[in-house]
Parts: C-alpha cells; structure tokens; sequence
C-alpha cells in the first residue's frame, strides 16, 4: 500500500491529470452552480426586483468584520474561531511558498508567498479549528441536532489536507512522497467536494447574505446584523 | 427522520387537532409524494434549495428564537431545527414522506415558528427561515393538512373577505352604531362611508368590527379630532388581515388583497392607514402584493404607529396630561423587523407616557410575541403549547416593572395577554390609540 | 343614455344650492350627491337631536331618520336613499317608501335605465334580494353581493345553503355556498362563489367558482366548465352573446380564457377585461413582467407601462380606442407617509392608447372619451383642488368639489357639476374654454 502511495506512477497521476480535473471540477463546477442559481431564482421574479447593492454590501460587510454583528458579539469564542479558521483556510492554500512553486512549474504564475514559519501556524490554527468543530458538534445539542454524517465528512474534507499537508511539510508519520502524494489527493477532494457539497457556502452565502441584507434594509428599513 | 416523527411529551402534552388528525387520514405517501413534487416545480427551485444548501448547520440561529430559549434550550425548537424536522427530509426523499411526517411536520410549521425572521438576523447567511418554513406550510395546504381553527379563518377570507365571518350588512351597521357610540365621546363626530376621493382609506382587521369595535370608535376620534379626510368601504376589501397567508393558501390570500387594494382605488384614496395589526401590515406590503405581481402596494399603507408618529409630531393632536403609569413597549415583528417602525413607535410611546420603559432585547432585536405567524389563530387546543414556549418574552417584561405593555399589534395584544396571564404577571396590554383617546386634548369643537 | 340630450345644454350657469349655507344651518353635512344633469344636489344632514335626513337643492325632508345613507340619483332624477327608523330598514324613493321593511339592506343597485331597484337585504333572520320592493320568498342563510339583469328583470346573489356549526371545516368543504337568481338556487353548490354577473340578454348567469381548496373555474347556470385552474378572476360576457371571457391561471401564469380555452399570452397577471361597445376587441390589465403594468389590448400590451398600477382600461364608443388611469412611482421603496406625498411617488396620469399625458397629478379620475371618440378628459386633482384635464391639458379651473363632467351629444360642450365659492353649480361650458 504504501509502495503504491509513493511510486511515481501515482505522483505523477496526482500532479497532473488530479491536479488539473481538481481544479476544473471546482472552478467550472461552482460557476454553473452560480448560473443555475441565478436562473432559477430570476425565474421566482421574487427576488431581484428587492435587490440593493447598497444593502447587499451594508450586511456583508457587517458579517465579514469579526464582532461586526450582534451574533457575533453573542459567541465570542465561536467568532474568533471561525474567523482564524476560514482566514487561514482560504489564504493558507493561496499564499504557500509549496503552492506557488508548484503552479510555477506548471503554469509559470506566482505571487507573494507567506513566511514558511507563519503558514506553518496557519496550517496548526485550522487543524485545531476543525478539532474544535468537530467538539462542538459533539457536544452542544442544539448542533448535534442538526448535524448528519456529512457535516463530519465535510469537516473531514477541510481538515485532511491540512493535516497531511502539515505532516508532508515536517516530513513526519510517513515517507515524504507518500504523505505529499496523500495531501495532493485529499486538496483535489476538497476543491472537487465544492460544487457538491454544503461547502458551495463559501459561494452561495455572499447571495444569501446580499438578498437578505436587501430586503431588511431597503424594503423593510431596518438592520440584519 | 426517527425523532422527527415522534411526537413530543411536553408540559401541554400531546394537542389534538381535528384539522390535522383526521386530514392526514386521507393521505398514502403516493398521494403525498406527488402533491409536493407538483409543489416544489412551482414554488421554484431557486430561493428555497439555495437556502437549504447553503445552511452549514453551524446552529448559530438558535438562540434568535424564543421558542428554543423559552423550552429550555430544548434543540428540536432551533430554528435550523424547525427545517431539519421538515424542509431537509422532504427535499431529500423528494416528497417521499408518510402521513404521520407531514402531520408532525405541520405542527412544527404552524404551531412552534412564527415566521418572524429573528433568526435570519442571527444567521450568518441571513437564512430565511420565515420563506423555508411557510413552504412547508404552502405544501401542508397543499395536503389539506392545516390546524382546524386557522383554516376556518382562511374558509371565512374565502367567502367573507375577512377574518371573521363577518357579514356584508354587519359591517355596515358596525360603521353606523360606532359612529352613534363615539357620539358619546365627542360632539358630531362622523364616520365617513364610501367618501369618494378622501385623502386616507382606514382599513382595520375583522375581530374588530366582531369583538371589539370600541376600538374602531377610538379610531374615530382620533380621525376627527385630528381632521383627517377620511372613509371606510362599505364594500368588501375593508379588511386588511389575512390568514390565508398563513395558512399556505396564496390563491386566497391574494383574492383579499385584490379586494383589499381594489376598495382603496375604487374609493379614490392616496393612502390606505390601518389600525394596529401586523401580519395584516405584512400581507400588504410584503406578502401578498408580490404574489400578485405588485411590487410595493399600489396605495402606500401606513401603520398605525407612523400615522400616530405623523399626528403627534405635526401636533394634529395634542396631549393634555401624559398617561402617568409605568408602560414598556412589546415592539411587533411584523412593522419593527418588518417595516422600522422602531423609532417611531418610541416617539410615540414618549410623546404620550410619562415613564417608558425599555424591554431587552428591543427593537429589531425584540423577541416575538409567539402569537404571530398565525400561531394564535390555530386556536385554543394550542394555547397552552404557545404561553409556555414563550417564557422568554414574560421574563423580558417582568423585568421591566412596567404594569403597562403597549402592543400595537392585535395579535401581539392577544398573545401577551395570555403571557401574562399563564405568568401571573399582574400586567395588562393596550394598544397606543387607547392610550391615545385617554390622553389626548378634545379641542372646543369637540367637546360635548 | 339618450337622456343626455334632452338635458338643458343652453343655460351657461344655473347656481344651485349654496353649501355653506347649509353648513351653517345644520351640525352636520354630509358628502354631497349630484344628479346626472347636473340640476339636483343631496346631502344628508345631522339635525340638533342627533337624527338624520335628506336635504336636495335646500328642500329639507321633515322627515328624521336614525340612520340614512347610500343616496343615489337615477338617470330620470329620482332621489333615492335607505333610511332606519325604529328598528328597521326602508327604502325611498322621492321620500315615498317601499312598503317592505328590513332588518338589513344594502347593494343598493339600479339597471342602466335606473326604473329598476335592487338591494340585498335581510329580513326575519334570513337573507335575500328586494327588486323593486319585491321582497323573494325564498331566504338563505347569508347572502353577499348582488347582480342586477341588464334588463332590470332578474336578481342573483349568492348564498348560503346550510347553517354550520363554527369552526365546521369539513362541512363548509363539502360545499356550501352557492347562486340564488330570482330567489331559487343552483342545483350545484361549491366551496366557493364570488363575481356573479348576467348576460347582456339577461338570460344568464355567471360566477367564478373553487370546488375544493385548490380547483377553480367558471360555471354558467350551474354548468361549470370542463377545465379548471389554480385561480380565475371574474368572468365578463361579451356583449350581445353568451360568450364569457375570464382571466385564468395556469402553471405558467394569467391568461384570458375565453368560454373555458385559454386564447392569450400568459402575463404574471391579467384582470379587470372589458370588451369595447361592438364587442369585438378586449382589453384588460396586465403584468407582462413583475412589477411592471399595462394595458393590453387583442393580447398586444402597450410598449409603456408603470410601476405601481393601471386602472381598469375604458373604450371610446367607436371601440378604436383605449384609455386606462396609470400610476407611477420613482422612489417605490421610500418611507412614505400619511399626511405628506414623497417626491416623484404615486403620481397619478392617464395613458391613451399606450401614450401617457405629459403631465402627472395627485390624483386622476376614470378618462372619459367624447361621443367621436377623438378626445379624452378627466376630473384630476392638483394642489388638492380639482380640475378638468383634456388630452392632458390641465382646465383653468379649480374646484372645490368636481362631478364627472359630461360631453354634450355633439361633443362640443361640456356639463359642468362644481361647487365654488361654497356654492354648488351645474354649468355648461365650451370644450374650447375650459
Ligand atoms: C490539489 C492540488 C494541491 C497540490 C498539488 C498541493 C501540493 C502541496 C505540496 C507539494 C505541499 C508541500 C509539502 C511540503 O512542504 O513538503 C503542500 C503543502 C500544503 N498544502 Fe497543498 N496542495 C494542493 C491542494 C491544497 C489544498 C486544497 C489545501 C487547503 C485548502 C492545501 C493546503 C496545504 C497546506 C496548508 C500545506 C502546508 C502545510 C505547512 O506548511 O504546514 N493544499 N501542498
Ligand atoms: C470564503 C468563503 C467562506 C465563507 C464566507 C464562509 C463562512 C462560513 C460561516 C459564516 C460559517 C458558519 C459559522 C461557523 O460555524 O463557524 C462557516 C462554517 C463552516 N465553514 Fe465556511 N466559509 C467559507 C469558506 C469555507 C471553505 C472553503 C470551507 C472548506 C471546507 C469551509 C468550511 C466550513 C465548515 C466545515 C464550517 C462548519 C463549522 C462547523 O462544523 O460548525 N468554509 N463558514
Ligand atoms: S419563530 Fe422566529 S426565530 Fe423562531 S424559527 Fe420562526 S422565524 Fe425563526
Ligand atoms: S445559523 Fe444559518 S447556517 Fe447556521 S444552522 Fe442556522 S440557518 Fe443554518
């Protein structure tokens, strides 16, 4: 198993072809998600007539500033969490000296890349993050309630990549090769799972939030944060 | 799928209910399936699935709700866990579901959520659960499978135009007779019927011209004395209320606001006001106009509370001694979150008492009353179930000491009413026009 | 309607009645009341001890009533008006009352040539219909609205065949309500009726039926039609024909049905369908898109539409063309307010053909087409006086009271019923100076 995990022949299916469907199954996936969305709810008639840009961008804005909004003033500790989880969980990925290499020798783009020191921390504070959640789940009723098996996969899905990631960087548990050929594969899911999974909230929750922002604001006069 | 099917053991035990007891007697899953499959076509996939979608089921939400917070922080009354229990399995098995499901899942949408979107602020993707849930009450109607004392109330819409059965000569006399008692109260006032191009078409909801007319006769004499141009229809289309909004029946609902828009234009009015009500304020302006293709009503529609606000700040009446005993303020979802009439209606609270009093939360943020969104109108059989699972909203009033809660909303007025009650808690509601005709000066024109 | 030309058309002005006279004389005056012809004003008046009558051109009723109200000219200037006295309710005519007495009465409604009278009316705890004091036989347990046969014959309302228990869901779904014409009922009762309308010929009678929650349709005599819809709206006759139009709805959305087929476009929502005078072309309001209204004629919407609502379309006699009350707001989500108009918000004007007059005003009365159909007018409000508009010329006038004024049979002048000064007026003016 483990021969297999790190023979070439699995590297190099893992850096190319996986890579590649990973990242057209994410991107081409969420925006016919959009464009289905969209469609469908100009078809409703209901919603776009209610829409302000003004509104829409008063109530992201409130919510995406830590402590903006009254709930999160509610939960502390939930607001600070998720907060450094999803912060580092976006601009980990985007800003890793490994990442940019990487899409370097591929694509021949980079950017800016965060200290390897710093990103290490980043990778710590979602891999404890997603501990946290996962705790939460468990144990506050009102979140056991509703959570099915596929919040757990979901969870699982943000976290692996970072674990292996995190592991594949140290070189601990398993042979570098391996563990990097694992990270690779469990990133593909992550980005594939988007359009197919509740994770599509990184995308549908800025409309969400824009509509509902519209209608408290512009039609009803009054705040939704 | 298992918890959510089981009824639950509480304090008021297990309700019975004709309307939906024996309704989902004459369901089979088969008949279900392509009720809701029909349903779900129509309602659009759009608003509804991209909410289920998108909700993380992160639980943040279920504190907004007083339901969850006044039963102990049971979890099954969180609002995500009002969708879980209906929405989530009816999408997942695709209408699949058993008759015993829809009748659990029509306790949960008509009795324990009042539609009044606390919770879409405390959500951080501003979820509608009001929109989620009254799905689930469109495809209960659709089933037939609604609580026997609301449906009767969407049957009396259905014939009557109102809410309460009230009949065409009744109303006329109603209008009459309020004219001869508030004859009593000032000199000549009039009660102006079918006054073809007044400035202001008053509109008020059926239980007042049924129980409690005296408050259309307050009415009156805050019209007069403040020299508003107005009239009532004697036509059908003079109730704004609208139960069949929140029974899930949209072809009725909009059949009364056509009639209801249709008198206004008819009689030639700019504005329609309307007495203190908010779910009648919600179907106008917000409900029922757009299912008829309106965007905004063809007349504006005024509350209560910012036609008093406009009355007061323009002097158009005046106050001669401030009502001097302590008073709070229950702040009705349906024209605070609904409409921001928060400011207003504290203007107006100030401007008439002398000691005002703050309920916590407030304003945007004020708990229901858990007697709107139609919960009330399901009537006595779950009177019991909605005092206790609103202890929240009690505890808020105590707090303030106040003997006096304002409640310028008539289901508001009723719900607390029987918080206070089921609590002991030795207050009492009023509207803002009673407060108003007591406090109010009667200038020399007026007075007997 | 050929009345009109026997009115006086020469007198240029004819002073009335002086309103605030009888302002001063009485505690209270009512809203005022105008004959056709302009020659009659009504009012009711308060007297000291708190009881009611009539006064008409200053001719005081000796007569006092506890209530009174609903007052009407016919065409042939008969003064009617429904009085309680005692417990009871009369109807009169020129102060001569009906003989029946009601415990209720209401609807008062006349047939075109105003010679016939029907009200609903209640009586010994049952409800019906009085047709010229013909009281029917036959009572229901409610009955709510009523139609008058063209003709002036025939009666229908609808009604209530069984008492229920309250609260009794299951019963009222079985279905009881149904259409009384001439005091018998339908064989077929429904959950629902409402629209009840007679045909030009006054042989028949239509209303809009819901069989269950959720099934809706037309029924004529008791027949229904073999399709039915999420919803309907009123049906229409087509003049001289029993043909019935109504709007319908299907999964797509509103359209016109006409005899039970669907024949138009589908809208996201059509209502208030009329038939020009040679019953050849429809027009009715429509919603082609959301929020948005017009007029659309033969199924062809005008290229303008409005924001906030278009009242109900009005033919010119020569059927060719189409005018409709429309209403505009440019800041719909505004806080508006009670006792003050928002700027650029529920601007009222009328369109005609599509073409909306340059200006807008406070409020705009139903246009009025001249006998050649080639000009429109209306009573509109500005500043909170009233004026006649002409093709969207605002008149130099401006009243305190405005009738619709009506087009002498040439269509050149035009009769004027206005108060003034306090005084009510009946005048005939020029189409050229107003
Ligand atoms: C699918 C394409 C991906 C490829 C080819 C890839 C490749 C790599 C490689 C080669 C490394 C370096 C390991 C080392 O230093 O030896 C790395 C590190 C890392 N990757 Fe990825 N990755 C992918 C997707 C993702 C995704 C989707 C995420 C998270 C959302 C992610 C998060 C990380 C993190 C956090 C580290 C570094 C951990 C640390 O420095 O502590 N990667 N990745
Ligand atoms: C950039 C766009 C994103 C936004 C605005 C966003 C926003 C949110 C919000 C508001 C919550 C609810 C609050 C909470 O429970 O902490 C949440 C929860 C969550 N998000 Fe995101 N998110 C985004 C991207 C992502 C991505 C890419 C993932 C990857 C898997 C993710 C995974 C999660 C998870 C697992 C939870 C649930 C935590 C729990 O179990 O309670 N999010 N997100
Ligand atoms: S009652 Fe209000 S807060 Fe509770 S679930 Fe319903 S809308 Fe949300
Ligand atoms: S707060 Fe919003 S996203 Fe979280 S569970 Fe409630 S509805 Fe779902």
């Amino acid at each position: 198993m483990l021969e297999f995990l790190m023979s070439p022949a699995v590297y190099s299916f893992v850096r190319g072809p996986l890579v590649w469907i990973a990242f057209l199954v994410f991107i081409v996936g969420s925006a016919y998600r959009i464009y289905v969305m969209i469609s469908t709810v100009k078809k409703e008639k209901l919603v776009l007539p209610y829409m302000s840009l003004r509104y829409s961008i008063r109530s992201i804005l409130h919510w995406v500033i830590p402590f903006g909004s009254v709930n999160w003033r509610r939960h502390p500790v939930i607001t600070i969490v998720t907060f450094l989880f999803h912060i580092c969980l976006v601009f980990t990925p985007i800003f890793l000296l490994s990442h940019n290499i990487l899409w370097h020798e591929s694509w021949g783009i980079s950017w800016w890349t965060l200290p390897e020191s710093l990103a290490d921390i980043m990778t710590l504070i979602v891999i404890f993050s997603c501990v946290f959640f996962f705790f939460r789940r468990i144990i506050a009723s009102e979140v056991r309630f509703v959570t099915y098996p596929s919040d757990f996969l979901i969870l699982a899905i943000a976290f692996l990549p970072f674990l292996t990631g995190f592991l594949a960087y140290h070189q601990w548990l398993l042979p570098h090769e391996a563990m990097v050929n694992l990270h690779i594969l469990f990133g593909a899911i992550m980005l594939i799972a988007v359009p197919f999974s509740r994770i599509i909230h990184m995308i549908f929750g800025w409309f969400t939030r824009a509509y509902t922002g519209s209608e408290f604001g512009m039609v009803r006069h009054v705040r939704d944060y | 799928m298992a918890l959510a099917v089981k009824q639950k053991e509480k304090a008021w035990g297990k309700v019975l209910d004709a309307g939906l007891d024996e309704t989902i007697k004459k369901l089979t899953p088969e008949k279900i399936e392509q009720v809701i499959k029909k349903a779900l076509e129509k309602m659009g996939p759009g608003r509804l699935k991209t909410m289920v979608e998108t909700c993380i089921h992160c639980g943040l939400c279920s504190e907004a709700c007083h339901t969850y917070l006044s039963n102990d922080r049971d979890p099954t009354f969180a609002p995500v866990a009002k969708v879980k229990q209906t929405m989530w399995p009816i999408l997942k098995n695709k209408g699949r579901v058993s008759p015993e499901f829809i009748r659990r899942a029509a306790e949960i949408a008509y009795t324990e959520c009042n539609l009044c979107k606390r919770c879409s602020m405390y959500c951080p993707f501003g979820i509608d659960m009001a929109y989620i849930i009254l799905s689930v009450r469109r495809i209960c109607h659709l089933l037939g499978v609604t609580p026997l004392y609301l449906q009767d109330t969407a049957h009396s819409h259905a014939v009557t135009m109102n809410q309460m059965w009230v009949k065409q000569d009744d109303w006329i006399d109603t209008l009459q007779w309020q004219e001869e008692e508030t004859r009593g109260e000032i000199k000549n006032p009039i009660i102006p019927i079918n006054k073809e191009g007044a400035d202001i078409m008053y509109s008020v909801i059926g239980p007042e011209p049924k129980f409690q007319a005296h408050l259309m006769g307050q009415a009156a004499v805050i019209m007069n004395v403040a020299g508003i141009d107005w009239t009532y229809p004697s036509f059908d289309g003079w109730d704004n209320s609208d139960m069949a909004m929140y029974s899930g029946d949209h072809e009725i609902m909009g059949r009364v606001k056509r009639a209801h828009f249709e008198a206004a234009m008819k009689l030639k009015v700019k504005k329609i006001v309307m007495g203190e009500c908010g779910h009648a304020f919600r179907s106008i302006y917000d409900v029922g106009n757009r299912w008829l293709g309106l965007r905004m009503p063809p007349v504006p529609v005024i509350h209560a509370i910012q036609f008093y606000y406009e009355l007061l700040r323009e002097g158009r009446i005046k106050i001669k001694k401030k009502f001097d005993k302590p008073v709070t303020l229950h702040d009705p979802c349906n024209v605070i979150r609904g409409r921001g009439l928060h400011e207003m209606a504290r203007y107006v609270t100030n401007a008439l008492c002398e000691d005002f009093r703050e309920m916590n939360p407030n304003k945007e943020y004020n708990f229901c009353c858990n007697a709107g969104g139609g919960v009330i109108n399901c009537g006595p059989p779950w009177t019991k179930k909605r005092v206790i699972s609103n202890r929240v909203k009690a505890e808020q009033m105590k707090a303030t000491g106040a003997p006096i809660v304002i409640t310028p909303c008539h289901n508001c007025h009723s719900g607390i009413e029987d918080v206070i009650k089921y609590y002991k808690l030795g207050m009492h509601t009023k509207f803002f026009s009673q407060i108003i005709v007591e406090v109010m000066e009667i200038p020399e024109k007026f007075k007997l | 309607m050929n009345q009109i030309a026997e009115w006086d058309w020469d007198t240029k002005e004819k002073y009335i009645a002086d309103i605030n006279e009888w302002r001063k004389k009485f505690p209270v005056v009512r809203g005022l009341v105008a004959s056709d012809d302009g020659e009659k004003i009504a009012t009711v008046i308060q007297t000291e001890d708190n009881r009611f009558t009539t006064c008409v051109n200053g001719d005081v009723w000796e007569e006092t009533f506890e209530r009174l109200w609903s007052l009407k000219f016919t065409p042939d200037n008969k003064f009617i008006c429904l009085t309680y006295k005692d417990y009871e309710w009369a109807l009169a005519v020129d102060k001569e009352f009906w003989e029946d007495r009601f415990d209720s009465a209401w609807n008062l409604t006349l047939s075109p040539d105003g010679k016939n009278i029907a009200i609903n009316v209640k009586k010994e705890e049952s409800y019906g219909v009085s047709l010229n004091g013909n009281t029917w036989e036959n009572r229901f347990v409610d009955a709510r609205d009523i139609a008058l046969s063209p003709d002036g014959t025939r009666t229908a309302t609808l009604i209530q065949t069984k008492r229920l228990k309250e609260g009794d869901i299951f019963g009222f779904q079985e279905g009881i309500w149904t259409v009384a014409v001439d005091g018998t009922p339908w064989d077929k009762t429904f959950v629902n009726v409402w629209g009840v309308t007679f045909s030009p010929d006054s042989k028949h009678v239509a209303v809009e039926v819901r069989f269950n929650l959720y099934d809706y349709t037309i029924a004529i005599d008791g027949k229904t039609w073999e399709k039915v819809y999420n919803c309907v709206w009123e049906p229409l006759f087509k003049p001289d024909s029993n043909d019935i139009i109504a709007p319908v709805k299907t999964s797509d959305g509103w359209t016109l049905a006409i005899n039970g087929q669907p024949v138009w476009d589908t809208y996201v929502q059509l209502w208030n369908q009329r038939f020009s005078p040679d019953g050849r072309r429809i027009a009715a309001i429509v919603a082609p898109e959301y929020g948005r209204w017009t007029i659309a004629v033969d199924n062809i919407p005008w290229n303008n539409s409005w924001s906030d609502a278009v009242l109900p379309p009005i033919f010119s006699p020569d059927s060719k063309r189409v005018a409709a009350v429309v209403k505009e707001s440019r800041n719909p989500f505004h806080m508006e307010s009670a006792l003050h108009n928002v700027e650029g918000n529920n601007r009222y004007s009328i369109a005609v053909d599509g073409t909306p007059w340059p200006g807008d005003f406070e409020m705009v009365w139903d246009p009025i087409f001249s006998p050649g159909s080639d000009k429109v007018l209306a009573k509109v409000e500005k500043n909170g006086k009233y004026f006649i508009a002409i093709d969207g010329r605002i008149g130099k006038h401006g009243y305190e009271a405005l009738w619709n004024p009506v087009f002498s049979p040439d269509g050149e002048k035009l009769l004027i019923r206005c108060v003034e000064g306090g005084r009510y007026y009946r005048r005939v003016v020029p189409i050229h100076e107003i």
